[in-house]
C-alpha cells in the first residue's frame, strides 16, 4: 500500500479513489447470513459485481448474530468485490476493535464504517451485556489515529505504521434534536470520517433542509455524503419503518403510494400482490435517487435493500447509475 | 438514594427454604424511602411468609427486626445477640447491606430479599427513575447537569444516537432521551458550545471496570491518626 499513500490516498481503496476523482458513488448493503455458509455471501456478492463501488458488510445488524463483517469483508475481497465492514461499539472495547481492525487490514480490507450499534434490547439476545467503551465519534477518532499518527489508542506506536483505512460513519438527518444533527456530523467530521452514509432517506424536504444546514457550515467539502436510499417490499413495510422504527420519518406519499400499487389486485393473489408492490417499491426508489442526486453536497447514494440484493442492480441500471467508473487500479491487490 | 424492589415471593421462599427459624432485617435509610425494606415492609412480608410457609404445611418461625443502617457495623451490632435464635437472616437492606450482614455474621447464613436496582430519586410518588452510575470521573460539569452514563442506554458521550425521538430512546418509549435533555438544558443555558467539543474515551478504570473500588482517607482512619500521635510523642 505504501504507492497508494505516495500518491496521497489514504487508502487506496477504490470507494476514496472515485470519491477523490469527484464520481458520484453508489454503495449498497450485504448482510451476512445467520450461519456459516460462504455461498450465501458468494450468492449475494454476485448480484453486486461491478454494480457499486464498494459494499456494506452490516456488523450484527439489529443487534441479531450473523457471520462476522470482517470475515464475510474478506470473501468478498476475494472475489473481487471491495467490502465496507461494519463496525460497532456495542460488542467490542477499544482492544477488541484495533484487533479485529489491524486483522481486517491484514485481510484486505481498506473501508470500515464506524457506528454505535443498534441496542440489543433489538435483536437475539437482550439479555447480552452491552460494552460502548467508546462511542461512534470516539471511534472514528480512534481510526483516524491508528491511520495517520500509526498509534493506537493509548498512544502506544502500532508496530510497522497504522492501517489505511478509509473512515466512514453513519448520520441520521431524521433523528432528534433535528438541530443537532448537523452539528454532530461535523463531530463526527472532525473526528477524522472520510465518507458518511446516511439513514434511509423517505423525507426528502426534510433532508434536504439537513444537507442545507450542512452546507452552510461547508462539511460537505470535508466529508462525501452519501445519502441513504431503500426500496420498500410492501405497505405494510412502509407503515411499519412510518410508525415504529425509532429515528425514521417516512412521508405519507410513499405509504399511500405502495398502498396503490396493489388497489385492485386481490389479496389471495398474493405473488401478484408482490411483484406490483416490488416494482413500485423500485420505481420510488429511483425517483429518490435522481431527486437525492439534485441536492447540493450529495456525492453518492447507499442501497441499502434488506435481504433483497437482487434489486440493488436494478435499481442502480434505473437510475442511470450504469456501468460503474473506474479510477486507476480498482481492484485492491491483497 | 439507592433504589431496590422486593423479590417475588416464590423466589423469597426458595431462598428460606432450608430454614426453620427466619429474622428478617429491615433497614431503616434508602430501602424504606423507596418503600421496599423499611420496618413496614418487613412486618408485611413477616405475616405473608407466616401465612405461607404454614398453608405450605412447614410453617417457619419468622421474626422482623429493622436497624437504622444496614450498612454500618455499629447498626447491626446489636443484632448479634438475638441471632442464637434462628437459622437465617432475610436481609430486606440493598445489597450493601446483606454484605455487611454476612460479613459481621460469618457463621450465620444470609439471604437477600430485595433486588438492588439503581441509584436515583423518586421522580414523583410512586416512581423512582435512575441518575447515577458511580463511574468514579463526574462528567455532570460538561453534560448541562444530565449524567448521559446513567441515563443514555448506549452511555454516550458525544450527542445522541440516531434512534432519538421526540424526545424518547429508541429502548424504550418510557425512557427519555438523556441527550434530547442535555441539548435542551444546553440550550436553554447558553453552553451549547460544550456539546460542540470532541469528549475523549471514558477513563472507565475508575468505574467497576478497575475491579472493585476503595476510597481512602488517610486523614480519617483512626489507624492512622493514632500512629500519628504516637509518632508525635516520640
Amino acid at each position: 500500500m505504501m504507492e497508494d499513500r505516495s500518491n496521497g490516498y489514504k487508502s487506496g481503496s477504490n470507494l476514496e479513489r472515485l470519491i477523490r476523482a469527484g464520481h458520484f458513488v453508489v454503495t449498497a448493503e450485504l448482510g451476512p447470513p445467520k450461519g456459516w455458509q460462504r455461498e450465501v455471501i458468494e450468492r449475494k456478492a454476485k448480484l453486486l459485481r461491478g454494480v457499486v463501488d464498494a459494499v456494506n458488510i452490516t456488523d450484527n445488524q439489529t443487534a441479531i448474530v450473523r457471520m462476522s463483517s470482517i470475515a464475510a469483508g474478506r470473501i468478498l475481497v476475494e472475489l473481487g468485490l471491495e467490502p465496507i465492514i461494519q463496525m460497532t461499539c456495542r460488542d467490542r472495547n477499544r482492544l477488541g476493535i484495533q484487533s479485529d481492525l489491524l486483522g481486517a487490514a491484514a485481510l484486505g480490507i481498506r473501508n470500515v464504517l464506524c457506528l454505535t450499534g443498534d441496542h440489543q434490547s433489538f435483536g437475539n439476545h437482550p439479555t447480552a451485556k452491552n460494552v460502548h467503551d467508546l462511542d461512534s465519534i470516539q471511534l472514528v477518532q480512534m481510526v483516524a489515529r491508528m491511520r495517520d499518527e500509526g498509534i493506537f489508542q493509548c498512544g502506544e506506536a502500532i508496530k510497522g505504521g497504522g492501517p489505511p483505512f478509509f473512515i466512514g460513519a453513519a448520520a441520521n438527518p431524521f433523528g432528534d434534536p433535528f438541530e443537532f444533527r448537523p452539528y454532530r456530523l461535523a463531530k463526527k467530521v472532525a473526528a477524522g470520517a472520510d465518507f458518511i452514509q446516511t439513514q434511509l432517506v423517505f423525507d426528502i424536504p426534510r433532508f434536504k433542509e439537513y444537507m442545507k444546514r450542512v452546507v452552510d457550515m461547508g462539511l460537505h467539502e470535508k466529508v462525501a455524503i452519501l445519502a441513504g436510499v431503500g426500496p420498500l417490499k410492501s405497505t405494510g413495510m412502509a407503515r411499519y419503518m412510518r410508525d415504529r422504527v425509532p429515528g425514521m420519518r417516512v412521508a405519507d406519499e410513499y405509504v399511500e403510494r405502495m398502498k396503490a400499487a396493489v388497489a385492485g389486485i386481490p389479496k389471495e393473489d398474493k405473488a401478484a400482490r408482490r411483484e406490483a408492490w416490488r416494482a413500485e417499491g423500485i420505481r420510488i426508489c429511483v425517483e429518490q435517487i435522481h431527486q437525492l442526486r439534485e441536492i447540493e453536497g450529495v456525492a453518492g447514494i447507499h442501497i441499502m435493500a434488506i435481504e433483497w440484493e437482487e434489486a440493488v442492480p436494478v435499481i442502480v441500471k434505473e437510475a442511470g447509475l450504469y456501468p460503474r467508473p473506474t479510477v486507476g487500479e480498482a481492484v485492491l491487490k491483497t | 438514594m439507592i433504589v431496590a424492589e422486593q423479590k417475588p415471593l416464590e423466589e423469597i421462599k426458595e431462598l428460606i427454604a432450608d430454614a426453620e427459624r427466619v429474622l428478617i432485617v429491615g433497614c431503616g435509610t434508602c430501602v424504606t424511602v423507596c418503600f421496599a425494606g423499611g420496618a413496614k415492609e418487613a412486618a408485611i412480608l413477616g405475616s405473608t411468609l407466616r401465612m405461607a410457609t404454614r398453608l405450605d404445611g412447614h410453617g417457619k418461625a419468622i421474626d422482623e427486626v429493622t436497624v437504622q443502617r444496614q450498612c454500618e457495623w455499629e447498626y447491626i451490632d446489636p443484632l448479634e445477640a438475638r441471632l442464637d435464635d434462628y437459622d437465617l437472616i432475610l436481609s430486606l437492606g440493598c445489597g450493601i447491606g446483606v454484605q455487611t450482614l454476612a460479613e459481621r455474621f460469618p457463621d450465620k447464613p444470609v439471604v437477600p430479599g430485595l433486588n438492588t436496582v439503581f441509584m436515583g430519586l423518586p421522580v414523583e410518588q410512586g416512581v423512582w427513575e435512575e441518575r447515577c452510575q458511580a463511574c468514579g470521573d463526574c462528567i455532570l460539569g460538561l453534560t448541562a447537569g444530565i449524567c448521559p452514563i446513567a441515563r443514555c442506554s448506549k452511555q454516550l458521550l458525544n450527542g445522541p444516537c440516531g434512534g432519538s425521538q421526540d424526545g424518547r430512546c429508541e429502548v424504550d418509549e418510557s425512557i427519555p432521551c438523556a441527550w434530547q435533555l442535555i441539548y435542551e438544558r444546553a440550550k436553554a443555558l447558553g453552553r451549547l458550545d460544550k456539546l460542540l467539543e470532541i469528549q475523549p474515551p471514558k477513563d472507565w478504570s475508575k468505574s467497576r471496570d478497575g475491579g472493585p473500588r476503595r476510597v481512602v482517607r488517610e486523614d480519617l482512619r483512626l489507624t492512622h491518626r493514632v500512629a500519628e500521635v504516637a509518632g508525635g510523642e516520640r
